[in-house]
């Protein structure tokens, strides 16, 4: 029986270069660690889609399965999972982040 | 429920034997901590895959009964 939540999961990342499954909204985070990352894309000026685990359990657990990865904020570019908050953090730190996109033709600020 | 940092660090210890592990507890409520863990067996390891086996030392108790553990993965200094 296929899994309609992991298949939701897969066409986004398929259809988006930079995807973020969040808790809220970009515009409306409802976590610090979803915030930060929201945070760190925009700084970098990338584009990215939001989407919120909060509205749909099946997904919110999902996203934990998909990746064996428990916690949210998860971010994906060009459907690879690149991490979460702390990961996100430490490249954008270390320059990594900009360099990742770059080379997966991500425009940046 | 919480969990404490010396649990925490057993865990890490168990899963990673040849880890050194420093726990610190960020706001002293016993549900938000950051875990620094030096191990050699990171070695040839993508981030994701260090933080994946800290989880894994952690036994399924992260996102449920620990809710937030910042985890920074490095290798020994050679």
């Amino acid at each position: 029986m296929s899994n309609p939540a992991l298949e939701t999961i897969q066409k986004e990342i398929d259809n988006n270069d930079v995807v973020l499954f969040m808790k809220g909204e970009a515009d409306a985070p409802m976590c610090g660690f979803s915030s930060m990352v929201v945070q760190v894309l925009r700084h970098t000026g990338v584009e990215f889609k939001d989407v919120n685990v909060l509205a749909d359990n099946d997904l919110r657990q999902g996203i934990k399965d998909f990746t064996n990865w428990p916690t949210i904020p998860q971010l994906y570019i060009k459907g690879e999972f690149v991490g979460g908050c702390d990961i996100v953090r430490e490249m954008y730190e270390s320059g990594e982040l900009k360099g990742m996109l770059e080379a997966n033709g991500v425009k940046t600020a | 429920m919480a969990m404490d940092a010396k649990t925490i660090e057993n865990l890490i210890h168990a899963g990673i034997p040849d880890a050194d592990v420093r726990i610190e507890d960020l706001r002293g409520d016993g549900d938000h901590y950051a875990a620094y863990v030096v191990s050699p067996s990171f070695k040839g390891k993508s981030r994701v895959q260090q933080h994946q086996m800290v989880y894994n030392a952690l036994e399924g108790r992260m996102g449920g009964e620990l809710h937030a553990l910042a985890i920074q993965t490095s290798l020994p200094k050679e």
